[in-house]
């Protein structure tokens, strides 16, 4: 099938299997290899990207599902955003494998929480996976981040 | 991990929808538990009808006779923002939030949650609790169901292969009602191990289970003994009577204790 979309503003036009993954066509026909593919059912949100700025599993939706519509991956949100910044100056990563997701649903819950507690944190960390860090280091990261008002960035 | 082949539908219309459907058949709408079955190679259908463009289906708003209707496509995070919802049936609103994560609930559907009949999924327990209505449609007829007509076992309900849960129906709470929600999950957004949803109003009480056994159960006795005035943890015992495991029969008690309370504060 023939399928249009936006990624990061940028038009791509292909043609997919119905059955692709946008998980896959992201990294393989997009060409976006910073979202990462993990345990492709929903579980540990590595692959998290924002469809019309709300965060989803792109493990979870067939690359057909995406036609007309606007997709936001890591690539769009670069190394100086103060999410970034901050992940990078409280050591909240050490692999990295699970950070792109991490990224993609926390720059959309600083929009909607700009001023979060611990645990409003917590519970915003509970659908990603990281198996590295403990926590505890993100926690502090997007606690910066907050600080440093990253809701007001992209908004 | 990666779906079998299949053909592809994306209706416009529910009438499109329903010609679509039948034995190799399966309803996409959110995807949040199809898809992994599809990655899993558990689900291998023939034709994935894709309900996602039936505009029709998008919506929650209040019905004819004050009840809420939820459109087969409505989202959980639509459910989780309505204002409506939250003044006037927020026993919705309070299990939503338990409902996976975010990333889920942005796609997920209410409908979707229910017609998966998980039974450890937070909606389904829910709405058995505000008694609603199960509205299906296909392309012979229609019909509407309770949830005790609708689940019939884990992951399974009553529904034909042929049949699209089109909408549900909660009828209004009386003036005055109280509800409350609680669970135990190991992680927040993790499958819940027991959990209880309560609503206090004049002359109606219920309490329905998460995890009492393989669909969404009313403690009846409790009710009854709830309406009748007994004491807290004396209902809280009577709807822990229903669960056979030892553990989550004492998660069960301290919930509906829990929930109960916060029903009658």
């Amino acid at each position: 099938m023939r399928i249009e979309l936006e990624i990061n503003g940028e038009r791509h036009a292909a043609d997919v299997e119905p059955r692709t993954l946008l998980s896959d066509f992201i990294r393989h026909q997009a060409g976006l290899t910073g979202t990462k593919v993990g345990c492709e059912h929903g579980v540990c949100g590595a692959c998290t990207v924002q469809l019309d700025g709300e965060p989803a599993r792109s493990c979870l939706m067939l690359a057909v599902q995406a036609n007309g519509r606007s997709l936001r991956t890591i690539e769009a949100l670069g190394t100086e955003h103060p999410l970034a910044r901050a992940f990078h100056e409280h050591h909240a990563l050490q692999c990295g494998f699970c950070t792109a997701g991490f990224l993609m649903s926390l720059e959309p819950f600083l929009r909607e929480h700009p001023d979060p507690s611990e645990s409003e944190i917590r519970e915003a960390l509970a659908g990603n996976l990281c198996r590295c860090t403990g926590y505890q280091g993100i926690v502090e990261a997007v606690e910066q981040a907050a600080r440093e008002g990253a809701a007001g960035d992209q908004a | 991990m990666k779906p079998a082949p299949f053909e592809y539908a994306a209706p416009e219309s529910v009438d499109e929808a329903l010609a679509l459907l039948g034995e190799e058949a399966k309803v996409l709408a959110g995807g949040q538990s199809l898809v992994p079955l599809l990655n899993f190679r558990l689900a291998r259908p023939e034709r994935i009808v894709d309900i996602n463009r039936v505009e029709e289906l998008a919506y929650i708003r209040a019905g004819d006779g004050g009840s809420l209707r939820i459109g087969a496509l409505a989202r959980q995070a639509a459910l989780e923002r309505s204002q409506l919802v939250a003044e006037r049936w927020p026993l919705l609103s309070q299990a939503v939030r338990f409902v996976g994560h975010p990333q889920i609930r942005s796609r997920g559907t209410v409908a979707g949650s229910v017609t998966h009949a998980d039974p450890t999924a937070e909606l389904p327990v829910a709405l058995t609790a505000l008694d609603a209505r199960f509205h299906v449609r296909s392309s012979g007829g229609a019909r509407s169901l309770s949830a005790a007509e609708l689940f019939s076992g884990p992951l399974t309900t009553t529904l034909a292969a042929d049949e699209l849960l089109a909408e549900i129906e909660v009828p209004p709470l009386p003036a005055g009602a109280r509800c409350a929600f609680s669970e135990h999950a190991r992680t927040h957004g993790d499958f819940a191990l027991a959990g209880a949803a309560v609503v206090r109003a004049e002359g109606d009480t219920a309490i329905a289970l998460l995890g009492a056994g393989w669909t969404p159960l009313r403690a009846t006795a409790a009710e009854r003994a709830l309406a009748g005035g007994a004491a807290t943890h004396e209902v809280a015992a009577l709807a822990a009577e229903l669960v056979d495991d030892e553990h989550r029969a004492a998660l069960m008690a301290a919930l509906v204790k829990d929930a109960v309370e916060e029903a009658s504060a």
